[in-house]
């Protein structure tokens, strides 16, 4: 699909081809015709809302699986903060990490540690003095940066170019072992669980960076059952020791929690995706001015919210705020290091993010005019009242379906209803 | 193409009524956006929708806001019913409001309403007559 990779695909056989998705997605992306529901692939941003609508689970994303994982001669699994709110508190971090390295893997991090250097790098060298226009943006979800590249590129100056805490632990942990394993590059697989299929467009068409050091993403809803079973296998043991953790790093899972642990006061943080796309729209028209920083997620609660991801997301949200308070932080990383990592560039991004264009009625201005002109004769025939039964999100973008001759006028029941009194009549 | 090709937005603004602030400027936007109207284009018109709803809802009696857009130029034109600005210049310095307590306790009324719209703007005129009313016209062109 070239340009248009997307992780969130659509299972025909299970899609009944009800209105269910269309009426959801925040980029009028998905329409049904023939009783299935299809994606335009240039509008969509894989936020994942339709997979979470579903009722009959059509809508799925695509991961990796752990077969994948033996391509690799030394296999190693990346654990984000997300994951851990998905198990009762009790459990306890170790073996929540030792359930994840029994899938597997010869070694297991927690990502929290890396979100910390995140922190460190954006506080001590990207909020100081004027290096990114205000009110700078860095969000772990990927949906923010692709919305923004795709409908708000004006806002891109905002964006701080560094590549994500999973990216960061990935490059730090392969790069050592290369160095303490002697293994090759290409020997070691970094695989990172997923809550959210955003997160594997994000390594599949990466922004900002050409090569990466995360190699897969496996979705976390696939492996609960393996890992509750592993967590059943671990409840003899008091507890498992050897993995590192920061209670401020775990922050990162929640919404708030990364500005939180930069230690920024100044911020906005939003969650769930219209509430996002309503500041971006603000920010664009230059109405919030005395904002330092903004965190924005997709998914409401932020990553804990993910739609592959099996605890409701307020339980989850609750438990990874207890377990950020009761497990101890190192401290952040200092000034110089910070210095040391901007310099060798290892998180920097190192391409130049172009601006995606939008998806207009006509690549030709004056003819989009036209088309507009035609959308608008055809919408005063529509019955304005977006029930979605034609396929199209509502009446303005059936009419623009029409102009484009994606669908026709007859799609609308309302007006086929009229159509066939009207032949009725003679 | 013919000359007379044109999208023609016209929008009611009422006096105080701050639960509809912004929707023209931000379905100006979207129509924008899917004219395929450049980035930066769009957000300057934007920028003077929204800045002009805002004059209308809070010094006006109430007026309307009429964008009309063609292949080489966007026009906004916002025009209200009354009661007229006493001294334009004064208006048009940065800083200077006539807007009240209560306004401004909400966010508004900075006094950067009308220098925000002429600085987005490629022309742009005030017409006011005491008692009448207030004509408010932009233009950004748009370049080939």
């Amino acid at each position: 699909m070239g340009d248009y990779f997307h992780s969130v695909v659509l299972s025909e056989d299970s899609c009944k081809g009800c209105t269910h998705c269309i009426k959801r997605c925040p980029t009028e992306a998905i329409r049904v015709g023939s009783g299935n529901a299809s994606i335009i692939g240039e509008r969509c941003i894989d936020c994942g809302e339709c997979i979470r609508v579903c009722p009959y689970h059509a809508q799925k994303a695509v991961t990796d699986d752990l077969e994948d994982i033996k391509k690799y001669k030394y296999r190693i699994a990346l654990v984000p903060p997300a994951l851990h709110g998905q198990f009762d508190t009790n459990v306890g971090l170790g073996k929540i990490l030792k359930a994840v390295e029994m899938l597997g893997f010869d070694e297991v991090f927690d990502i929290s540690p890396y979100c910390d250097i995140a922190s460190a790098i954006i506080k001590k060298h990207y909020l100081q003095g004027e290096k990114i226009t205000r009110p700078a943006i860095y969000s772990d979800c990927p949906v923010i940066i692709r919305i923004i590249q795709l409908r708000y590129p004006d806002l891109l100056e905002n964006v701080i170019p560094m590549v994500s805490p999973m990216e960061i632990a990935a490059r730090l942990i392969k790069t050592d072992i290369v160095e303490r394993k002697n293994f090759r590059q290409g020997d070691i697989g970094v695989f990172c669980l997923t809550p959210c299929p955003a997160r594997v467009t994000s390594i599949r068409v990466p922004i900002g960076i050409s090569l990466l050091y995360t190699d897969g993403l496996i979705s976390i809803r696939k492996v609960f059952a393996h890992l509750s079973k592993n967590l059943r296998e671990l409840q003899s043991l008091e507890r498992v020791e050897g993995y590192e953790f920061s209670g401020r790093g775990l922050k990162w899972g929640t919404i708030g929690g990364q500005s939180h642990s930069i230690g920024i006061k100044n911020y906005l943080a939003v969650d769930g995706i219209e509430n996002v796309i309503n500041i971006l729209e603000e920010l664009e028209l230059g109405k919030i001015r005395d904002m330092e920083f903004l965190e924005a997620y997709a998914c409401t609660g932020g990553c804990v919210g993910g739609p592959l991801l099996v605890e409701n997301a307020f339980v989850a949200k609750t438990r990874i705020k207890h377990l950020a308070a009761t497990t101890p932080s190192p401290k952040l990383i200092g000034k110089e290091k910070v210095e040391k990592y901007i310099e060798t560039g290892l998180f920097n991004w190192t391409e130049k993010i172009k601006p995606k264009k939008m998806v207009s009625l006509d690549p030709n201005i004056g003819k989009a005019i036209q088309k507009m002109e035609k959308a608008e004769e055809i919408l005063k025939k529509l019955p304005g009242i977006d029930c979605g039964s034609c396929g199209a999100p509502t009446c303005r973008a059936l009419a623009e379906d029409i102009v484009n001759g994606r669908a026709r006028e007859v799609d609308c029941i309302f007006r086929l209803k009229e159509i066939i009194s009207r032949m009725d009549r003679g | 193409m013919s000359q007379k090709d044109m999208v023609s937005l016209n929008y009611r603004v009422n006096a105080e009524d701050f639960a509809k602030a912004g929707d023209a400027s931000s379905n100006t936007k979207k129509v924008l956006k899917k004219l395929g109207i450049p980035s930066d284009i769009t957000r300057r018109a934007a920028v003077v929708t929204y800045e002009a709803e805002m004059n209308i809802i809070i010094h006006s009696n109430g007026g309307e806001i009429i964008v009309n857009i063609d292949t080489t130029k966007i026009q906004i034109i916002a025009r209200d019913y009354g009661p007229g600005i006493p001294d334009i210049d004064k208006a048009m310095q940065k800083g200077y409001s006539t807007a009240s307590d209560h306004v401004r306790e909400m966010g508004f009324g900075a006094g950067m309403g009308l220098p925000n719209m002429k600085r987005c703007s490629d022309e742009f005129e005030i017409e006011s007559k005491k008692g009448e009313g207030t004509t408010v016209t932009s233009i950004i062109h748009i370049p080939d």
